[in-house]
C-alpha cells in the first residue's frame, strides 16, 4: 500500500500512456488512432508534471509575499508541459485535417481498406 | 477473425515489454521531493532577474524564450499546413443552414463579448496569475467557436485574422530584436522591471504575452474555421 500511495500519480499517468499505445497498435479506425495520440500526449504531460511535484507544494507564483520558496513545485516541468500541450494541439489539428482528406479520397476511415496505409 | 486476435495479443506483449522497461526506470525516481537545482535557482532569483511573480511565465518567456519562439512557429506551421491540406478541396455549394432558435442566438451574442474580455484578462495578467498568452488565446478561440455553433450564419473574415496573426508574430520578433539592439542578445528584457506584483511590471513579458494571445486566438479560430467548413 505504501508503494501504491507513493507512486499513484506515476502509475496513473503511465497507465494512460499504455492505454494510448494499445489503441495506436490495435485499432483500425483513423479517428480512434487520433484519439489515442491525444491520450498519449495527456499521459506524457501528466507524467512530467508528477515528476516535478513536491509534497504539499504550492504553484510557483509569488502572489502572496508570505509564501515559502522552499515549498514551491519545480517550474521547469510546468513550462515544458505548457509547450507540449500547444504542440499536441497542433499535431491533433494536423492529424484531423489529414484524416478528413483521406476520407474525402477513399470514402472510408478504416486503415485496412486504404491501400497505402495497410496495417 | 483470428488475424485480429493475433494482432491484439502481439500488441499486448509489446506493451508488457515497454511497461516492464519503463517501470524499472521510473521506480528509481522518488515522488514528491525536489529534484532539480535549476528549478530552485529560478524560484529564488526569478523575481529579481525578470520582475514577473509567476515563475512559470518567467521561465517560458525569459529564460527559455527561444523555446517559446519555436513553439509559436510550430503552431503557425500547423495552421498553415491545415489550410494547405484542406484548402485545396473544392468548396461545395453552401448547404442549407437551419437558423438557430432565438434563445440560442441571443445567448451567444450576450456571452461572446464576455468570453473575449475573460480571454484578454487571462493573457494580460500572464505574469501575475496562472495563465498567459496560450491559455487566453484558447479562450478567445472558444468564444469564436460559440459563434460558429450558436449563430449559424456568422462567419469570420479569414484575411483579417491572417493579418492579426502575422502582425503579432512580427511584434514578438521585433521585441526580441530590440533586445539585440539595446543589450546585445536576442529577447533581452530591456524595459524597466517595475514593482513586482503590479500590472505594469516584468519588462517585455506582458508585451510578448499580448502578442502571443492575439496570435494563438486568431490561429485557433482559423483552424476551427477550416475544420467547420469541411464538415
Amino acid at each position: 500500500m505504501i508503494f501504491l500511495s507513493n507512486y499513484i500519480y506515476y502509475i496513473g499517468a503511465f497507465g494512460l500512456i499504455l492505454i494510448a499505445l494499445y489503441i495506436l497498435l490495435t485499432r483500425h479506425n483513423l479517428i480512434k488512432k487520433i484519439i489515442g495520440l491525444s491520450i498519449l500526449a495527456t499521459g506524457v504531460n501528466l507524467l512530467i508534471i508528477a515528476i516535478g511535484y513536491i509534497k504539499e507544494g504550492t504553484a510557483p507564483i509569488f502572489s502572496n509575499p508570505n509564501l515559502n520558496p522552499q515549498n514551491m513545485v519545480d517550474p521547469v516541468p510546468e513550462a515544458l508541459v505548457l509547450t507540449a500541450i500547444v504542440i499536441s494541439v497542433a499535431v491533433l489539428a494536423m492529424a484531423l485535417s489529414l484524416a478528413i482528406r483521406l476520407y474525402k479520397h477513399y470514402r472510408t476511415l478504416d486503415m485496412r481498406k486504404i491501400k497505402e496505409q495497410r496495417w | 477473425m483470428s488475424n485480429i486476435r493475433m494482432r491484439n495479443i502481439i500488441g499486448l506483449i509489446l506493451l508488457f515489454i515497454i511497461a516492464f522497461a519503463v517501470i524499472l526506470s521510473i521506480i528509481e525516481i522518488p515522488f514528491g521531493i525536489p529534484k532539480t537545482t535549476v528549478g530552485n535557482y529560478y524560484i529564488n532569483n526569478g523575481i529579481d532577474e525578470t520582475g514577473a511573480v509567476n515563475i512559470v511565465t518567467s521561465v517560458v518567456l525569459n529564460y527559455r524564450g527561444y523555446d517559446t519562439l519555436g513553439e509559436v512557429t510550430i503552431l503557425l506551421i500547423a495552421a498553415l499546413g491545415l489550410g494547405a491540406v484542406l484548402g485545396t478541396i473544392k468548396r461545395k455549394a453552401k448547404k442549407e443552414i437551419t437558423p438557430s432558435s432565438v434563445v440560442l442566438s441571443t445567448g451567444c451574442k450576450v456571452l461572446f463579448p464576455f468570453i473575449l474580455l475573460f480571454g484578454s484578462y487571462i493573457f494580460l495578467h500572464g505574469h501575475l496569475t496562472p495563465g498567459g498568452g496560450f491559455q487566453g488565446g484558447a479562450i478567445i478561440a472558444s468564444g469564436y467557436l460559440l459563434v460558429y455553433l450558436g449563430c449559424a450564419k456568422r462567419r469570420i473574415n479569414q484575411n483579417r485574422f491572417k493579418i492579426t496573426e502575422s502582425l503579432s508574430a512580427l511584434i514578438f520578433l521585433i521585441v526580441g530584436l530590440l533586445g539585440l539592439v539595446f543589450g546585445g542578445y536576442f529577447l533581452l528584457n530591456f524595459l524597466p522591471k517595475g514593482i513586482p506584483n503590479t500590472l505594469f511590471s516584468a519588462g517585455i513579458i506582458p508585451i510578448i504575452y499580448i502578442a502571443i494571445g492575439f496570435k494563438v486566438g486568431s490561429e485557433l479560430t482559423g483552424v476551427i474555421d477550416n475544420l467547420i467548413e469541411e464538415s
